[in-house]
């Protein structure tokens, strides 16, 4: 099995891993660096901020220790509550990373909830996939909004298990289900995974794969965390493809009945 | 003299500076950053073409970590 290729395929690119990583909530960008390295991911979201003026010219930069030859990266729009904000943050990312076009789109509703607004999502969608951007979009588990993104072109959908930064693992299996089934692009499962069997769910109902950041950075041992994670999503991979059993209600022995001496 | 805003900041500066003027001055050459002059991004390739005019909204971008927006920002 572990010699066999099960690519992940997002806009054309291959992905060994199928666990995507955020950058965020880290002690400090050695730990960001090695979690990163232990999680195995091969795509890397990070935020795009206003430069600190003030700030010491020489201090390490994010993208020194997630450097873009080595990982993918993906800047996202996290924070941005209206869709000019959304599109401007894209834009200005495309400019930092020499025109680089893959970005997480999420356009919040509200700051308790940071459910997707997404009405907003889909207009932010519209523009940018019309200015030439790869967009994989954060979404709510709502199958026909889920199946909208795509025909508008977006290259990955990526619902929500749970509210962000909630850890509450996946709260509608059947909507993330009826969202995998009815997709021709990848559905990655994004936020509210808070430990491994939460991601080998998301992989066991069908997911590309997982995008997370506070489930590994908000760990007592972050990278022990990320190593974890790595394992669930591969195993999580393996039964998916290996199809389980069905379930039964009544028991059904494993041993044979024939040859007891008793 | 000119007034620019610079990340929210005012910044009085001569009526030839230029983008290239104020990443040397922000000490941010060879760094990988973005800029957005009045909401319109100026490639890095023209920042020392590019003069400002006076009033001009500036934001200079960088990658930082971040995820998912746990914390309202």
């Amino acid at each position: 099995m572990s010699d066999r290729q099960d690519p992940l395929i997002i806009a054309g690119e291959r992905y060994t891993s199928r666990l995507l990583v955020g950058t965020g909530k880290y002690k400090d960008l050695e730990e960001t660096r090695v979690a990163i390295e232990a999680s195995g991911a091969e795509i890397v979201t990070v935020a795009v901020r206003r430069t600190n003026i003030g700030q010491n010219p020489g201090e390490p930069n994010l993208l020194d220790v997630v450097p873009p030859t080595r990982y993918t990266i993906l800047p996202n729009t996290a924070g941005c509550y209206t869709v000019d904000d959304a599109v401007r943050t894209c834009r200005l990312a495309r400019e930092l990373l020499d025109g680089h076009d893959l970005v997480k789109l999420e356009v919040l509703g509200d700051q308790k909830t940071l459910y997707p607004d997404v009405t907003a999502t889909l207009e932010a969608a519209e523009i940018l996939v019309k200015d030439g951007f790869k967009v994989m979009v954060y979404t709510s588990d709502d199958p026909i909004i889920a199946k909208r993104l795509e025909e508008m072109g977006c290259v990955a959908v990526m619902p929500l298990a749970a509210p962000i930064g909630s850890g509450l693992g996946i709260q509608n299996r059947y909507n993330i289900v009826e969202i995998v089934e009815n997709a021709k692009v990848p559905i990655l499962v994004d936020a509210g995974v808070g430990t491994a069997s939460d991601a080998a769910i998301a992989m066991e109902l069908g997911c590309g794969g997982v995008l997370m950041n506070t489930a590994i950075a908000e760990a007592k041992d972050p990278i022990l965390m990320a190593s974890a994670m790595k394992k669930a999503i591969e195993a999580g991979r393996e039964a998916f493809l290996a199809g389980r059993m069905p379930r039964k209600r009544y028991a059904s022995a494993s041993s044979p009945l024939a040859g007891t001496f008793f | 003299m000119m007034t620019i805003y610079v990340n929210g900041e005012a910044r009085e500066v001569s009526t030839d500076y230029t983008a290239a003027q104020l990443v040397a001055t922000l000490g941010l050459e060879g760094r990988r950053i973005a800029m957005e002059v009045n909401r319109d991004i100026v490639p890095r390739s023209r920042y020392a073409e590019h003069i400002f005019a006076p009033g001009d909204q500036i934001e200079v971008v960088h990658a930082i970590g971040g995820g998912q927006p746990s914390q309202p920002l």
